[in-house]
């Protein structure tokens, strides 16, 4: 193939990964789009290796990596795809750090000149240092959500926090830009030195930028992460003037930013101050001025009378619903309530789990048909006329107080359920949520609470429903 | 004459246009399929792997060639954990069976 050939074969590719993207505007199309991705990253490896003059390496490391990519992508549960995600992040920025230093290393294997011109190398500085910080980031936020907290604190889900942290990242993020700068315009000789720093503190900062932020912040850092490494991706594509790797590196790259910027407006929080962290770190706190109140405590049994004799329900999944992997036992109980006549709907907000659109995916999974999934602002106007909102395991988005000016989540879009004639909630224990906010809705007069593990919980409901 | 235009200034046209086009794209999505849509573009993002291959058969020196076999392989990771991971999920997302 001569290089035009190959170019234009990237362009295909590109044009593949748009229409990949679109296909995901609708769950009916959504399968084709991913045959689209699939296609045109199968055209871009292919025009890539007709170019290449060896490929026994590459061909080798390839297979490798196929096979553990199928074994992953097999045996994962859905319970586990925002660790997954946070993974495979990490995977694609050390990628471009690898590649980077490749072209350090040899320029003219690339077509690019040598010595590699200011440009190019700037390009290779901004690629390099967020690549590092995509892969040591992930690795954390993969540890939180893997929970290997016990392990090192580290991966703690609580926000690590100490003195003057953002002063050390500020001047850490300094001396990383002074090294990049001497990178740009150091002789060939004494080029490693600077880029070899460059990159040391950037995978540093990766951490560092990483463990203030806790648990429930996580869709935004995970959407983060998914930025970054298309940046770094683009980053690469500047570096080797390959417009593919820029236009699919600039797709991912707006596609996270998109989703972090939804994630944020739906905890009405800015970036920043997700991304300062420290935020929910405050556990002591907890309810000091409803501790003396009196909760309605319910068994799984009164929850099955009321449940079957309700004629409309709304299921709140939160969390706490992935933490007991209990979608299936809830599909059983809808299935069981929709038989006696009960109309069942689900209401997501778009928070609730530990990344975008997680409680869809494992209600999909459960084989709940998405028809019967709502999102917030879908859905919110129907809670006053239902009998019941049942709320599993999630808690700082159905709390009323964020309607309440002086409250420190004023101002979050809630789901309505309090406003619905009877509220059940399910819960491990009576712990504040995230926010480290009390929840009134567990004190209204018509709140049954119903603790315990979700599954366990549904289960026995589940049961008592003649 | 004047000088060909910079690779730069061409690299910075696609990548303007691109952000434009991802833009509108993503803004289309779905939030149902937000999780499918992290992978999904995270398989994307490995496209990577075409400059790891790159690399890796340049037959330049040793280490790059080295670097580039490691990056290919966990590039590949993605691509392949990435879209069949996301085609798994996408089987899933169902529409209501019609009662028989």
């Amino acid at each position: 193939m001569t290089a035009n050939q190959v170019a234009l074969a990237y362009l295909v590719a590109s044009v593949l990964f748009i229409l990949s993207l679109r296909g995901l505007s609708h769950p009916l199309t959504a399968r084709r789009g991913n045959v689209f991705g699939m296609s045109g990253m199968a055209l871009a490896v292919l025009a890539t290796f007709a170019v290449t003059r060896r490929l026994d390496l590459a061909l080798g490391a390839l297979a490798v990596g196929a096979v553990v990519g199928v074994i992953v992508s097999r045996r994962v549960q859905m319970t586990q795809m925002p660790e997954l995600v946070a993974a495979m992040h990490s995977l694609v920025g050390l990628a471009a750090v690898l590649i980077a230093c490749a072209v350090v290393d040899d320029p003219a294997a690339f077509g690019v000149e040598s010595p590699i011109p200011v440009g190019n190398r700037l390009e290779l500085f901004v690629g390099t240092f967020i690549g590092a910080i995509t892969f040591s980031g992930s690795v954390i936020a993969f540890g939180k959500l893997a929970g290997l907290g016990k392990y090192s604190r580290l991966f703690s889900s609580a926000p690590v926090v100490f003195a003057g942290q953002h002063a050390v990242n500020l001047t850490l993020a300094s001396v990383m830009v002074g090294s990049g700068l001497l990178f740009m315009t150091s002789a060939p000789e004494a080029q490693w030195l600077p880029f070899g720093v460059m990159t040391a503190i950037a995978f540093i900062l990766g951490i560092l930028t990483i463990i203030p932020i806790g648990g429930a912040d996580m869709p935004v850092v995970i959407s983060m992460l998914n930025s970054y490494s298309g940046w770094a991706a683009a980053g690469i594509g500047f570096s080797l003037n390959n417009s593919m790797l820029i236009i699919a590196g600039s797709l991912v790259g707006s596609s996270g930013a998109i989703l972090s910027y939804i994630m944020c407006r739906a905890m009405n929080r800015s970036f920043v101050s997700v991304i300062l962290g420290g935020f929910g770190g405050a556990e002591g706190t907890v309810a000091a001025g409803h501790a003396q109140k009196a909760v309605k405590a319910g068994s799984a049994e009164d929850v099955a009378f009321l449940l079957g004799n309700a004629d409309s329900v709304i299921i709140v999944p939160g969390y706490g619903l992935a933490v007991g992997r209990a979608q299936h036992a809830t599909k059983e109980l809808t299935d069981k309530l929709i038989a006696k006549g009960v109309t069942v709907r689900y209401a997501i907000h778009p928070v609730a789990g530990r990344m975008p659109g997680h409680m869809n995916v494992l209600l999909a999974e459960a084989d709940v048909p998405y028809d019967q999934v709502f999102e917030m602002e879908d859905i919110n106007g129907d809670f006053g006329s239902t009998d019941i909102a049942f709320v599993l395991g999630a808690n700082d988005v159905v709390n009323p107080l964020a309607e309440q000016a002086g409250s420190p989540i004023y101002g979050m879009p809630i789901l309505e359920a309090h406003k619905a004639r009877t509220v059940v909630v399910n819960k491990r224990s009576m712990a504040a949520g995230y926010a480290g906010v009390d929840n009134p809705l567990f004190y209204m007069d018509k709140t049954m609470m119903v603790f315990g593990d979700a599954k366990k919980v549904i289960e026995d409901i589940v049961k008592a429903i003649a | 004459m004047t000088p060909p235009i910079d690779h730069t200034v061409i690299n910075l046209t696609v990548f303007v246009l691109a952000v434009f086009v991802g833009y509108h794209v993503v803004w289309n999505v779905t939030p149902a399929l937000h999780t499918p849509l992290m992978s999904v573009t995270n398989a994307i993002s490995s496209v990577i792997i075409v400059g790891a291959i790159l690399a890796s058969g340049s037959g330049g020196s040793g280490i790059g060639a080295i670097l580039g076999a490691v990056a290919v392989g966990l590039a590949a990771v993605n691509t392949f954990g990435g879209f069949l991971v996301s085609q798994r999920m996408l089987e899933m997302f169902k529409k209501r069976e019609p009662k028989k």
